[in-house]
């Protein structure tokens, strides 16, 4: 592809090793971009599912959900948009925690995530399991701001923020991938950033 | 066949050639572009532009596109921000001429079928994809499927004003007042009206004029799953 006639970089080349190719440091920012109307959901009347190919389907509510073990998600995000965000600390509940709990069958391998809103995203069981995923509430020792999926959200950083679906209420397992809305939307299937996996076709 | 079935799902990199450059508001510059192997696109989608550095360094961003499907070049207004690497570089250093990498369209949500009865309510740069739309309904001769209220600061601020005038959007202003209207946001009596026989609305705009255009839309009676939302810039 050719040069751009007159461009030359303008921004600082990031942390070595940290920012995936085609992204930029937003530094203090938080751009949102959302698809939908932003929901008010109250704490008192969220809850969280897990259902679908497991033994036994399990809800939780908020102070059901604030009693399980917590951790806290130390590390980066990047957004398909190419902004990632550095040394953000989120704290909820490991989608292990939740899974452990539910009891997925031999033959689940992949998870539809839904918002209350009717959003959904799909991914590899294998990308919200060992410790790659989360459902948080709390975002540098703060509540989760409602335009960023509060009150509470799915968090799986190692994959473009698409996937980290906001004011998530329920994990569904399946034997087969599906695509959820992003990804019905012209979005990757998967969405790894280190290998740019931004768009359908790439 | 309808524009569903012949706009792209899976799209590649290309390249557009600027053919008109002009900054049409101060914060502003329009550029048409050749872009070659170009696909049809739907109104609301956008387009890639990737600009590379001798270093073979890489900036890209979305913008989305103000032209419709029927127009031989492709259209794009992009604001120009404060220090953006992207946008100072089209608004200051780009030329007529000039070729850039192009990817699109992209987007299969916040776009417009050209049959179902909509709104726009969209502010700032946020009023591009309803040219597109609006474009889009004049060439199919059903301009009165889709309803318009755009918000600008002034008219000087406000791209795209006249054509949104012609086509009979309700334009208002939030620091400008007019012989009929005192300056400042649109009011729930201003869009209740635009509301009747509507099944979709489409909100674009900066973040915080999202938040009050999904307030008002609700407030008027809209139910969430009829708004669709595309919004731009940072909190905090």
């Amino acid at each position: 592809m050719p040069v751009t006639r007159g461009f030359v970089r303008r921004r600082p080349d990031g942390p070595e090793g940290r920012l995936p190719p085609g992204q930029y440091d937003t530094g203090s920012g938080w751009p949102v971009l959302t698809a939908e109307a932003t929901p008010r959901i109250s704490p008192d009347t969220w809850k969280i599912t897990v259902d679908g190919l497991v033994d036994h389907p399990t809800s939780w509510t908020w102070d059901e959900v604030h009693q399980l073990s917590r951790s806290t998600y130390t590390g980066d995000i990047h957004c398909v948009t190419t902004w990632s965000k550095f040394d953000v600390a989120f704290t909820g509940v490991s989608v292990d925690v939740l899974l452990e709990a539910a009891t997925p069958r031999p033959e689940a391998a992949f998870v539809m995530a839904h918002s209350s809103t009717g959003y959904t995203t799909n991914l590899p069981l294998s990308d919200v399991t060992g410790g790659k995923a989360w459902v948080v509430w709390d975002h540098g020792g703060k509540p989760l701001a409602r335009e960023h999926g509060g009150p509470v959200r799915l968090l799986v950083p190692h994959l473009y923020f698409w996937k980290s679906a906001k004011w998530i209420s329920r994990l569904e397992l399946m034997a087969h991938d599906q695509p959820g809305f992003w990804e019905r939307n012209g979005y990757h299937d998967r969405g790894d950033p280190w290998l740019e996996q931004r768009y359908q076709g790439d | 066949m309808s524009i569903d079935d012949v706009a792209p799902t899976a799209t590649a990199w290309t390249t557009g050639r600027i053919i008109s450059k002009e900054l049409p508001t101060p914060a502003t510059v329009r550029l048409r572009l050749h872009v070659d192997d170009r696909m049809r696109h739907r109104p609301g989608q956008h387009y890639l532009l990737r600009l590379r550095a001798p270093d073979d360094y890489t900036a890209q961003r979305s913008y989305s596109v103000a032209s419709d499907d029927s127009d031989p070049l492709l259209e794009l207004l992009v604001e120009k921000l404060p220090g953006g690497e992207v946008s100072e570089f089209l608004a200051e250093v780009a030329e007529v001429g000039d070729v850039l990498e192009m990817r699109g369209p992209i987007g299969r949500w916040f776009t417009w079928d050209v049959r179902t009865p909509a709104l726009c309510l969209v502010g700032g740069t946020g009023v591009v994809p309803a040219i597109a739309m609006s474009r889009a309904a004049r060439h199919a001769g059903a301009p009165d499927l889709l309803r318009v209220l755009a918000v600008g600061r002034s008219p000087e601020e406000t791209p795209y004003d006249d054509e949104l005038r012609r086509f009979g959007a309700t334009v208002t202003y939030t620091r400008h007042a007019t012989g009929t209207r005192p300056a400042g946001p649109p009011s729930a009596a201003e869009l209740a009206p635009l509301l009747d026989g509507i099944e979709l609305a489409f909100v674009c705009g900066s973040s915080r004029f999202a938040g009050l255009a999904e307030a008002l839309l609700m407030e008027c009676g809209l139910s969430p799953s009829m708004i669709r939302v595309e919004q731009f810039g940072a909190t905090g």
